[in-house]
This record gives structure tokens, C-alpha cells and sequence, in this order.
């Protein structure tokens, strides 16, 4: 059952909110209980830049079942404008059109479904940013 | 005509506006091609190309990117938001409410109302109507109204030619805060069988004959001339006519009828290019105005939803249309971002293969 754990994540999932880590000073998606670098559970919720720059990435071809559809599956590590990085699933990409260096910018989409019957999951994805150059 | 409406000025208008339009496009005559359609049976309906949602969007997503874009427009705090209202008839719940989950991602939560509609493809403009009221009524400052659309269409019916995918929305706020204020508006509706869904069943079904005349021109004519008679307006007072748009022809034909001149309507007519986006439809139109419109300029909006019914709506465009035009991406951009597909990856993104579990 990933209902709580979902609604208690909801919010920086759905509004690409990150942690800033009080005491080392860095950021990171999605937020912890702990700062993943030093440990520090002195953490405050930051939005994060919605756009970043395609640092590198894979494509999943065989992907399980629950996901098939979304195949094939980019998965990106991403620059954000801050500096900060993160690894999201891309979407609205061509593969054969992916390369590192574009422009990328978050959006909502579906990441999953709780079965059949139950609730679907929203989060952040990367998309080539519209009216890039 | 008897009119149920008051002559009253209405202290709203439309503060920021945004569209969505996903990437994908099947070209109807690849859907001719499969079906094995004759080819006067679809070039007549003036639709080059359909948009379709990827396997990872939904009305819900869409109507986020829309709202989204109209909020970066408007400028405003989310807080302030008082009332969400979601038009769709394609719901990703039957029961559980998108408004909720929309006001929730853009930050609007919890201090507003939020209310899915539903009205076939007019449901996103009773939002926007209600909006009107709520503010010019001093009940909320600000109110979001969203039409968003995945729309369906059993394979191989006539529908499946039109039945896209898009939204839009709009931030609804003070007179003196708005890009467009509204002057004023009426409506008109019957119950006719024109279209229609029964519940848990995945496709609607259509009354053919009843589509055209009694249902789509009837309740158009009927509303644009209600507001004529209300306002005292006629179309020569008008710089751009937008109707609700199932197909190409449709909208060209009603304005002919009302004396509306083809030059008014091109503008914001989007459905040659992406098809029909039912909660949507008029209101991209209405958004692809927005992007381009000059201060002082009139526009007639009438949106149309089976079942039936139709809103008439008369907005004059304020000197704070160009500074919010481009504050987020507009309805051209969306259009330009196109990549064609075939019938397999639309059955494939539309879960029309019946042996892959949803999910």
C-alpha cells in the first residue's frame, strides 16, 4: 500500500520542492529526513529552479510491466540553474534526439498508479524546455 | 427572447491565461487509412492532425500545465486563489476530485473552494462563468478556471477523426487587475440529445443528425444572439469571434450565419491543427487571441456543450494584455511542438491495445 507515503511526499513532488541542509548549506531532491551529504536532519524546504540542462542519461528499453507504456524510458541527470542535480525520468523526448547539453524543464506527469483500482501517482519529469535554443 | 439574466456590470475579468497542448499528432489520414475511410469523408471536416496525450499525461496534467502558465501571467500568489473549478469529461477519477489535485500542485490549498464540472465540452466555460460571478460578487478575489480534455472516441467512429487532447485555464480577478475585462455575458441551454456518455461505459455516443443543426448551431446562435439583444452589440462591433470548434467547418459556418466575416475567426481557430479538445476547444481559441490581442479590441466568445448548451460572452481587451503575453509560453509555441506519429504509437498511448493491463 503506497498511499501514505505518497500524500506525505506529495507536496515536492508536485511542486519540485527541495531540501536546503542548514548546516553544510546544499540542496537535494526529493528531501530527506537527513541531509544526504552530512547527515544534518536541520533541513528547510526550498523550491527548486524548474529548468537545468541534460547532463547525461540512459534509456531503459525493457521496462516492467506497470510502466511498459512509458517505454522506452529516459532517465536524465539534470543541472539545475542553481547548480544543484538531480535524476528525474525525461519525457516528450525522441530518443534518437536525445544529447547531452539541451535545455531541459520540469513538468507534472503521471510516474505510476497504485494498481488498477488505486490512486495514480503524480510527480516531476524533465521535458526539452520549450523555446529553447 | 425572455431574458433570465440581469443587465448588471460585472466587476471581473481575466487576469492571466495559459494552454497546454502535448506534442503528439496523428494525422487524420492515417486514421483514414486504417479504417479504410473515404477521403471527402474527413478532408470535409478540415482537420489536418489531432493532438494526442502521451502515455504520461491526462486531463489532470494538462489542465496543471495550463493553469500553471496562466498563473505566471496573472502574477499572483496561489494563496489567493478562492475557487478552482475543473471542466472535463475526461476525469482520471469518477470519483475523486481533479480541482483538488490541481489547486494542491499550483499551491492554492487549502483556503478555496474546488469543484470538478461537467457539461460535455461547456463544463470549463460554466467554470469560467462561475468565476466571473464569485469575483465580481466579492466572495473570492481571485478564482481559476480550467477546461481540459483527453477526449474519447470509440476507434473506427467518425469522432475519432477530431477527439484530441489540450487545455486551457484562466485566472479570473479584479476589473481594474485584468488583461481582458468581461461585459458581459448569456446563455442559452435545452436538453438535446446530441452526444452523450453513459456511465462506466468508455466511449460516448452521438445522435448523428442532432449534432448539427438542433444541437451546435441552435445553442450558439441562441446564446450570441441573447447577448446581442442584452448588450446592443452586433458583430461590426467585434474584432474576433471564437466558437466552439468539434471540427474546421463548424465554427466557419456559424459565424457566417451570425455575419461574422471568416477574417474574425481565423485567429482563434486551433482545431485545423489539432483537432477537437472538447473542454478546450473554444478556450485555446480564446487563449490564442489573448497571445496576440491589442488594447481596445472586442471579442466574442461562445463556447457549445452537448447535452446542450451555450455561453455567449462579450471582453474588451486593457492595456495590461501586452505585458502579460509573454510571461509564458503561448499557443503558437505548443502548436509548433509537433511530432507526427501513426496509429500504432496512438493505440499504444491512448491503452487501445486491449491485452496491456492499464497501469
Amino acid at each position: 500500500m503506497v498511499l501514505p507515503v505518497w500524500w506525505r511526499k506529495r507536496i515536492p513532488r508536485y511542486r519540485f520542492v527541495g531540501a536546503l541542509c542548514k548546516d553544510c548549506g546544499r540542496i537535494h531532491y526529493p528531501p530527506r529526513n537527513a541531509c544526504p551529504y552530512c547527515g544534518s536532519r536541520n533541513l528547510e524546504l526550498v523550491p527548486l529552479p524548474r529548468r537545468g540542462v541534460l547532463e547525461s542519461y540512459s534509456i531503459v528499453y525493457s521496462v516492467p510491466g506497470d510502466n511498459r507504456l512509458n517505454a522506452p524510458l529516459p532517465i536524465g541527470l539534470i543541472r539545475l540553474e542553481n547548480g544543484v542535480r538531480v535524476v528525474a525520468e525525461l519525457t516528450d523526448v525522441v530518443p534518437e534526439k536525445l544529447e547531452n547539453g539541451i535545455e531541459v524543464e520540469a513538468v507534472i506527469r503521471r510516474i505510476g498508479e497504485d494498481g488498477e483500482t488505486g490512486t495514480i501517482l503524480y510527480g516531476v519529469k524533465f521535458r526539452p524546455a520549450l523555446g529553447r535554443k | 427572447m425572455a431574458n433570465s439574466e440581469n443587465k448588471q456590470v460585472i466587476n471581473a475579468g481575466i487576469v492571466g491565461w495559459g494552454a497546454y497542448i502535448p506534442m503528439y499528432r496523428l494525422p487524420t489520414r492515417e486514421i483514414a487509412r486504417v479504417w479504410g475511410w473515404p477521403e471527402h469523408q474527413y478532408k470535409a471536416l478540415n482537420v489536418s492532425h489531432k493532438s494526442v496525450d502521451g502515455p504520461d499525461e491526462d486531463s489532470t496534467t494538462m489542465g496543471y500545465e495550463a493553469a500553471y502558465n496562466a498563473l505566471l501571467r496573472s502574477g499572483i500568489d496561489p494563496k489567493m486563489i478562492g475557487a478552482v473549478f475543473f471542466g472535463s469529461e475526461s476525469k482520471v477519477y469518477a470519483v475523486k476530485p481533479s480541482a483538488t489535485l490541481i489547486a494542491e500542485m499550483i499551491g492554492a490549498t487549502p483556503d478555496t473552494m474546488a469543484s470538478d464540472l461537467e457539461f460535455a465540452c461547456r463544463a470549463g466555460s460554466e467554470g469560467l462563468k462561475a468565476s466571473l460571478g464569485l469575483v465580481s460578487s466579492g466572495m473570492v478575489k481571485y478564482a481559476l478556471a480550467i477546461g481540459s480534455d483527453t477526449s474519447q472516441a470509440e476507434p473506427g467512429d467518425v469522432l475519432e477523426f477530431t477527439a484530441s487532447s489540450g487545455a486551457a485555464a484562466f485566472i479570473v480577478g479584479p476589473r481594474s487587475e485584468s488583461a481582458a475585462i468581461v461585459e458581459d455575458t448569456y446563455t442559452y441551454v435545452t436538453d438535446t440529445p446530441d452526444f452523450w456518455r453513459r456511465a462506466e461505459k468508455p466511449y460516448p455516443r452521438h445522435g448523428e443528425g442532432f449534432t448539427g443543426e438542433p444541437a451546435y448551431f441552435t445553442h450558439i446562435i441562441g446564446a450570441v444572439k441573447g447577448l446581442f439583444e442584452k448588450t446592443g452589440l452586433r458583430p461590426e462591433d467585434f474584432d474576433y469571434a471564437i466558437f466552439h470548434q468539434p471540427n474546421g467547418k463548424f465554427p466557419l459556418k456559424v459565424a457566417q450565419r451570425l455575419g461574422f466575416p471568416k477574417e474574425k475567426v481565423l485567429p482563434g481557430l486551433v482545431t485545423p491543427y489539432i483537432g477537437n479538445t472538447y473542454n478546450a476547444s473554444a478556450l485555446l481559441g480564446l487563449a490564442r487571441v489573448l497571445d496576440q490581442a491589442k488594447p481596445g479590441q472586442r471579442i466574442l466568445l461562445a463556447p457549445f456543450g452537448s447535452g446542450a448548451g451555450s455561453d455567449a460572452y462579450s471582453i474588451v481587451v486593457t492595456d495590461l494584455v501586452e505585458e502579460r503575453q509573454d510571461k509564458a509560453p503561448k499557443v503558437d509555441d505548443y502548436l509548433a511542438r509537433s511530432y507526427e506519429i501513426d496509429y500504432a504509437l496512438y493505440a499504444k498511448f491512448r491503452r487501445i491495445y486491449v491485452m496491456l493491463p492499464r497501469g
